[in-house]
């Protein structure tokens, strides 16, 4: 996939945009940014731009940085706060979301490449108009799958991401499926037997 | 109690569902209108003292709202006790924020701006002039005459005696120095042992040693690991009609609002806690986090909502780490393995701040689980320029139970005897003492242990004595080694409130203080009150997360408390109600308030007859007000129970008390370990094969989240084995394994290819549901299982630290001896 062309941003602008993970930006109401900063940008480089992003089913008008990561703009500007910000640097995996049904660490992919494609949330698996939940979902429920469960969204993304490429795996191939997940409550013995009870409801559909 | 339709059971519990969809809501994913964003700028150096400040620049930025520096800080504040007592403050403490950073990462001030680059960008433009001060990031080098230490005064707190009758004064920094002489064998990797502040004895340990058939001498250096859970101590706060408002990440709601008010100067009425969800604790967010009024004085000098989010990197400087220590072994044992004598040698890494309890814990845990005939225990934890360190899950029991379980097992060898019965042979048994005699000549015993019967179980489950005729034999490059630990830690407190209604409606409306770490406590304890009370589960409401929401004192979810306390004031508070049932029964139906029972959703007359239903009973409580509804309250109940009870009266009938069930011992639990490896000698690398916890933790509540926790927390241990720890650069006193990356905590495909838990079920007779907490006592079994597993694949000369990595392996394999000193494990 071509990379799109970003706005220019220098390397410090960029890298400090990545450490504050997203100033946030005018559209969220909440910061009355552009009150206070009399219009100014912030930053060297934090010039938004207006772009459509698909999530959950849903195009989502939204003012983005170039230098802005997904899981910020998700959290902070798109109000989904399901997707959890563990590391910020693509080690833990609890910012997973499906792009194209593929898991990606969201706060390590800039916003603006996610133009044009599928992006699924914690909050767009369950049914929208019943509530059912998936079936991945549904196996953490019948299993008390997980502990404080921060790193829950991330792992069940991975795992439905997973299974869509291999819906009937061994224990051992599921693992590896979602081995770039973290769970600081080592909670892993409950979680693949959780994950593994959800493949089961999705091949039984 | 009866036959039980809910203890005992799965079934899903309140939080999960919102878990699941991502709308549970942890301290970060609140938004405020007009939220602020907050940095911290942190020390660069381990020790230094901030000569000038200018914060002109910074403040000049249109969008900069508020900079608070340690000048805005609170002195500490003396804490007052659930007892009335008063504790001074330490005034050497750790604090929010600071001018003379103890430590590299330390805070030194906070930003509030319009959005977080706002706030790098000011924090980019205050200028700072250093003073570089000496600094120690080892603790050995810190004991050698002439070596800087951690602080200008000294390098150890030293506890003045307190005088008699009145509380303990707070400890003073004092500076300890070993002699050349005693330093010596630190030369050849052995722990010096010098001059300590601290030690007790009992017993004849010169007997048991001269009477010992085997005496063995051996130093073992465990890990500093991060507690990095994976929610940071990020947090969002506001002002409102004089009340704080707090949102946060903590192991308790109910008594962070003491120490954020104790932290603030504050009058804890105007505190208002907010923690419905905590991502993860492992006892760095007892009662909620210091850092956590950083935030809220911004939010007051801005007037203004302030959000502080906290890094992934902030949290490893911030956060937390149990403390290594340094310990020296040595023990007697008889030819049929029966220990005569433990000298027991500790040094810990403290930290900058706070006194750490596991030099001390160490030698208790130890003198429990391998009941010694005679012991002595020595120990003294040292201050280093190092992030702070905080108790973690069984904090100083793993560590003391990882310098003997690796000792024993080489015992076992050298006196060929079974593994799993030279434990059994020592292990704690019903009542068993321990530690030191008080003044008064007592010792301390448990309230019931079960350890042998763990241990009978383990060895069938796990098919021991088939595994073990095959341990050791190489095949090709692999060899399989099996091994067993024994674990145990304090696990329940007592004396804490229940507090729910009957409302009219028929329900029941039970209050939870308890904070929700996921272990599920929050809501599993409460299944005995609604048990009792003959509710079924669908008719609870169960509110928790929110001190403005009327909650019971409660314990902290921290050492294993939560299932004892909370099981006995749900008991306790259950009985309260069936009481006032029974009188009303009586009152309105005849007879003796005797004569009735209560079940399902009834009160009524015993053997069948006459009754009403609980709804009826909730409306007649109304009409009879008084302790019927909770408009008169039990004198003995703590006062913050008495302010949420107050505002629940009138609307039901009020179970409410508090604990006071006798108790005869101190709360443990047990859990025997039991692992299987593979070991590739040509790599190093270890695969761990099979992992077995049987736990003796009394009568089980909730056997899923029983299975969470011991199994989890076995990996958690796992974790010291296999792979976690700190290193720091000694020439600029600065951690280096800062990231998960670096410092590896264990992943799913570090988790054994199997693992299966086990519980006893065998009610501890000294609490009325049975019931003890397990949070801990997996932590060194998994740990100890693994090292002994490796020991056992490989022989003993292999390892004197942990992690057991594989270079340690492949170089001790190659020369015949463990090649890594273990006193130089982190520098």
């Amino acid at each position: 996939m071509p990379e799109p062309e970003l706005p220019s941003a220098s390397r410090r602008g960029f890298i400090k945009g990545v450490i504050a993970a997203g100033a946030v930006a005018s559209s969220s109401a909440y910061l009355f940014r552009s009150t206070s900063l009399l219009g100014q940008p912030s930053a060297p480089g934090a010039v938004e731009r207006l772009i459509t992003l698909n999530v959950n089913g849903q195009d989502r008008r939204v003012d983005v940085m170039p230098q802005e990561t997904l899981a910020m703009t998700i959290r902070y500007k798109l109000g989904l706060t399901g997707t959890k910000i563990g590391c910020d640097r693509a080690e833990c995996g609890a910012c997973t979301v499906l792009i194209d049904d593929v898991p990606h660490y969201s706060c390590s992919f800039l916003t603006q490449r996610a133009r044009g494609r599928k992006i699924v949330t914690i909050e767009g698996l369950a049914d929208p108009a019943t509530g059912k939940l998936s079936a991945v979902q549904q196996g953490v429920v019948d299993e008390q799958g997980f502990q404080c469960a921060f790193c829950m969204p991330g792992f069940v993304m991975a795992a439905t991401g997973y299974l869509k490429t291999n819906s009937n795996p061994s224990r051992q191939e599921l693992a590896h499926g979602i081995s770039g997940n973290l769970c600081r409550c080592q909670d892993y013995d409950k979680i693949l037997t959780a994950m593994m009870r959800g493949a089961e409801y999705m091949r039984k559909g | 109690m009866a036959a039980l339709k809910l203890v005992g059971r799965n079934y899903t519990t309140p939080d999960l569902v919102a878990k699941v969809t991502g709308q549970a809501k942890y301290a970060e994913d609140f938004r405020v209108d007009g939220m602020l964003f907050a940095r911290l700028l942190l020390s660069p150096m381990p020790h230094a003292r901030v000569k000038k400040l200018n914060l002109s620049a910074a403040l000049a930025m249109p969008g900069v709202k508020a900079i608070i520096t340690a000048d805005d800080i609170p002195a500490p504040a003396a804490t007052v006790t659930d007892l009335g007592q008063t504790i001074q403050a330490n005034m050497k403490g750790e604090r929010a924020l600071t001018s003379e950073p103890m430590y590299q990462g330390e805070p030194i001030l906070a930003v509030a701006a319009v959005d977080e680059l706002t706030a790098i960008e000011a924090i980019e433009k205050i200028e700072i002039d250093w003073e570089p001060l000496p600094f120690s990031v080892d603790p050995i080098d810190s004991l050698r005459p002439g070596r800087p230490t951690a602080r200008l005064e000294g390098n150890v707190w030293v506890r003045p005696p307190a005088k008699p009758g009145t509380p303990p004064p707070p400890p003073e920094v004092q500076n300890l120095k070993w002699t050349e002489e005693e330093l010596a064998d630190a030369r050849d990797g052995r722990l010096p042992m010098g001059k300590v502040p601290d030690q007790w004895t009992y017993g004849d340990l010169d007997a048991g040693f001269k009477n010992a058939a085997l005496v063995l001498d051996e130093t073992f250096v465990t890990p500093n690991t991060s507690h990095q859970t994976l929610e940071s101590r990020t947090a969002m706060a506001y002002w409102q009609n004089g009340k704080l408002f707090l949102h946060c990440s903590t192991q308790s709601t109910v008594q962070t609002v003491a120490s954020v008010a104790r932290w603030l100067h504050m009058d804890p009425n105007d505190v208002v806690i907010i923690s419905q969800y905590t991502g993860g604790g492992f006892g760095s967010k007892a009662t909620g986090t210091h850092t956590s009024i950083i935030p809220a004085l911004l939010a007051k000098k801005a007037n203004r909502p302030v959000m502080m989010r906290i890094s992934r990197e902030e949290e490893h400087y911030i956060g937390g780490a149990r403390p290594s220590l340094h310990g020296r072994m040595k023990v007697g044992f008889a030819k049929d393995g029966q220990i005569t004598a433990i000298d027991m040698f500790v040094v810990g890494e403290n930290g900058p701040y706070e006194p750490q309890g596991d030099t001390a814990q160490s030698g208790r845990i130890v003198s429990l689980l391998y009941q010694p005939q005679a012991m002595r225990w020595r120990g003294v934890s040292v201050l280093t320029n190092t992030p702070p360190r905080r108790a973690q899950s069984q904090p100083g029991g793993l560590q003391g139970i990882m310098l003997m379980e690796p000792l024993l097992s080489k015992a076992a060898r050298k006196l060929a005897l079974d593994q799993v019965a030279i434990r059994r042979m020592n292990a704690p048994e019903g009542k068993a003492q321990f530690g030191p005699a008080s003044p008064q000549g007592t010792r301390a015993h448990a309230t019931s242990s079960f350890m042998k019967q763990a241990l009978d179980r383990g060895r069938d489950l796990f098919k021991w004595d088939e595994r073990k005729a095959a341990s050791g034999k190489r095949q090709g490059a692999k060899v399989r080694g099996v091994g067993v630990a024994m674990s145990t830690f304090v696990a329940g407190s007592v004396g804490f409130d229940g507090l729910f209604v009957i409302k009219p409606d028929g329900r029941l409306y039970i209050q939870s203080g308890i904070g929700n770490l996921g272990t599920e406590s929050v809501s599993d304890v409460h299944r005995v009150s609604a048990e009792m009370v003959g509710v079924p589960w669908e008719k609870c409401e169960l509110t928790w997360g929110h001190t403005g929401r009327n909650l019971p004192w409660s314990c902290v979810s921290g050492g294993s408390q939560t299932t004892h306390a909370h099981t006995r004031a749900a008991h306790a508070a259950a009985t309260d109600a069936i009481k006032k049932l029974q009188q009303i029964a009586a009152k309105d139906l005849g007879g003796r308030p005797e004569d009735y029972e209560v079940a399902n959703e009834r009160v009524f007359r015993k053997g069948g007859g006459a009754g009403i239903t609980l709804a009826q009973a909730a409306k007649r409580a109304i009409e009879l007000g008084g302790i019927f509804d909770g408009h008169e309250l039990p004198k003995e109940i703590n006062a913050f129970t008495k302010r949420s009870a107050t505002a629940l009266a009138g609307q039901g009938l009020m179970g409410v008390a508090r604990d006071s069930y006798k108790h005869d011992g101190a709360t443990h639990s047990f859990v025997a370990g039991f692992a299987e490896v593979e070991v590739d000698v040509e790599t190093g690398k270890y695969q761990i094969v099979d992992y077995l916890a049987v736990a003796d933790v009394g009568t089980v509540v909730h056997p899923n989240a029983l299975g969470g926790q011991v199994l989890g927390r076995s990996m958690l241990g796992i974790g010291h084995a296999i792979g976690q720890k700190w290193v720091y650069d000694q020439h600029y006193g600065v951690p280096l394994a800062k990231r998960f990356h670096y410092n590896k905590p264990p992943t799913i495909l570090d988790a054994p290819r199997k693992m299966a838990w086990e519980a006893l079920d065998i009610p501890d007779p000294e609490t009325p549901v049975g019931a003890r907490g397990i949070g801990e006592p997996p932590v060194a079994a998994g740990c100890c299982a693994i090292l002994n597993a490796l020991a056992d694949a490989l022989g003993d000369e292999i390892f004197r630290r942990a992690p057991v990595m594989t270079d340690e392996i492949l170089t001790a394999l190659e020369t015949g001896r463990p090649t890594q000193d273990p006193l130089t494990a982190h520098v």
